[in-house]
């Protein structure tokens, strides 16, 4: 039982650890790609936490071998997060292109130079870091 | 044995994970995250999901290293020094 | 100014997670006692040894077919962010003999595994998710030793296209036939055996074929981008 609550422990902190890691890397960043990598780890972190919710002590992975009858960990959560990293992939893979094309356009990757420059381009101010049609009070 | 491999696999995955977020560099960034990929596909073995474990390996540390390196490349972040 | 929020925000979530995790009871089911009737039923209703992927492609075959629809459209749009790279763009320089020779080697043993994989989805950890990342790496492998040789794209969209079909015909003969979308057909057979499960291998090696087709597509994509 002292094991159970050790790798219920870690894993729980790992996972913590993860999404803490990957909002604060996104929320401080100012280079895009930095930002995407912090996305990532937010969504290593969530799929850990999500596999966490399954596991039982003593259990066996899901899978029937015969002459064995141990229980089961839960295999919903298991195919929730299967179906969810490679469609995380997916994603990664998209907001990559966007950010090629970004680079293409503007020659930057950092959100502050890239504001500057799209206000530049349209004629508007920078307030907050978004470019915005009103005057700067 | 089981609580041993999890200690181990938490503690070089959250390290590489602070690596991912300190690192100059972009290429390394991307290296520690494949790091952090290969820690968590351990972590998911300790916790009886092998299929997870194959893709989480497979996919997030193969995959989308590749396609993180090739955008590095095109921005013309690949670089092998630290310079900034 | 931002490091400071940023870190205030942060340590304010963590309490919060904390709070969440504090108010989890360990080893309660979450999922409302479903999985513990899936994992007594899965073996005479569907047949495999595999649970995991007897969730993905009979119980929950319809969201499996919604995620290949979003890898659908991301890969879509990837090729309509990036574009057609001019034919006379310049390409990147073959890669040395040592990893072109590798690559040559490579290709078989990553094909025959990828294949291994997708055909024992049902018996053993792996499947179709797996086995394309498998199919896609031996694709593209190749194409990063010589870049001058690149991936032919209507080939790629062909098979995506054909097996994407596939998975969405053998679900309708199944709507026709036992009267639900993606029920099992044609027996569950012994479980265990290679030819077991009914048509779920076809559905995995659909499965695996799409993904394959749709992350070589990608990454090849990715890759002829002008610098």
């Amino acid at each position: 039982m002292e094991e159970t609550a050790g790798i219920y422990f870690f894993s729980y902190s790992g996972a913590l650890g993860l999404i803490l890691l990957g909002v604060f890397a996104m929320v401080t960043s100012r280079h895009i790609i930095r930002i995407i990598l912090g996305l990532m780890l937010l969504e290593a972190g969530v799929n850990l936490f999500l596999i966490i919710i399954g596991y039982r002590a003593n259990a066996i992975a899901p899978i029937i071998v015969e002459g064995q009858n141990a229980a089961m960990v839960d295999p919903i959560p298991q195919a929730l997060v299967l179906t969810a990293i490679v469609i995380g992939v997916a994603v990664q893979a998209l907001a990559l292109a966007l950010v090629i094309k970004t680079y293409k356009a503007y020659g930057t990757l950092d959100t502050k130079e890239l504001a500057q420059r799209i206000a530049e381009e349209s004629g508007t101010h920078v307030i907050d870091g978004i470019p915005t049609e009103e005057k700067q009070v | 044995m089981l609580f041993w491999i999890a200690l181990i696999s938490v503690v070089v995955m959250l390290s590489a994970a602070v690596a991912v977020l300190l690192l100059e560099n972009y290429l390394a960034a991307t290296a520690a995250l494949s790091v952090v990929s290969l820690a968590l596909s351990v972590l998911f073995i300790v916790l009886q999901a092998p299929d997870v474990a194959l893709t989480e390996a497979a996919v997030g540390a193969g995959v989308s290293s590749v396609i993180l390196a090739i955008t590095l490349r095109r921005v013309g972040l690949w670089k092998i020094e630290g310079e900034k | 100014m931002t490091l400071l929020s940023g870190l205030i925000f942060t340590i304010g979530l963590g309490l919060l997670l904390i709070v969440v995790i504090k108010s989890l009871i360990f080893e309660q089911v979450l999922t409302g006692g479903i999985g513990s009737i899936i994992l007594e039923q899965a073996p005479n209703d569907v047949g495999t040894a595999n649970i995991v992927s007897s969730v993905l492609l009979a119980y929950r075959g319809l969201d499996t077919l919604g995620e290949l629809t979003v890898l659908f459209v991301a890969a879509t749009a990837v090729g309509l962010v990036l574009g057609q790279p001019r034919p006379d763009a310049p390409r990147d320089p073959d890669a040395g003999f040592i990893l072109r020779s590798a690559a040559d080697l490579l290709f078989p043993f990553m094909i025959i595994l990828g294949a291994y994989i997708i055909l024992h989805g049902h018996l053993t950890p792996g499947g179709g998710f797996q086995g394309g990342a498998i199919l896609a790496a031996a694709f593209f492998i190749p194409i990063l030793a010589s870049p001058s040789s690149p991936l032919n794209h209507k080939v790629s969209s062909l098979v995506e296209g054909l097996a994407g079909s596939a998975f969405i015909l053998i679900g309708l003969l199944a709507l026709f036939d036992k009267g639900y979308f993606l029920a099992p057909l044609l027996g569950t057979g012994e479980v265990g055996e290679l030819f077991s499960a009914g048509s779920l291998p076809l559905l995995y090696l659909a499965v695996g074929l799409k993904v394959g087709a749709e992350l070589a597509g990608l990454l090849a994509r990715l890759h002829e981008t002008e610098v």
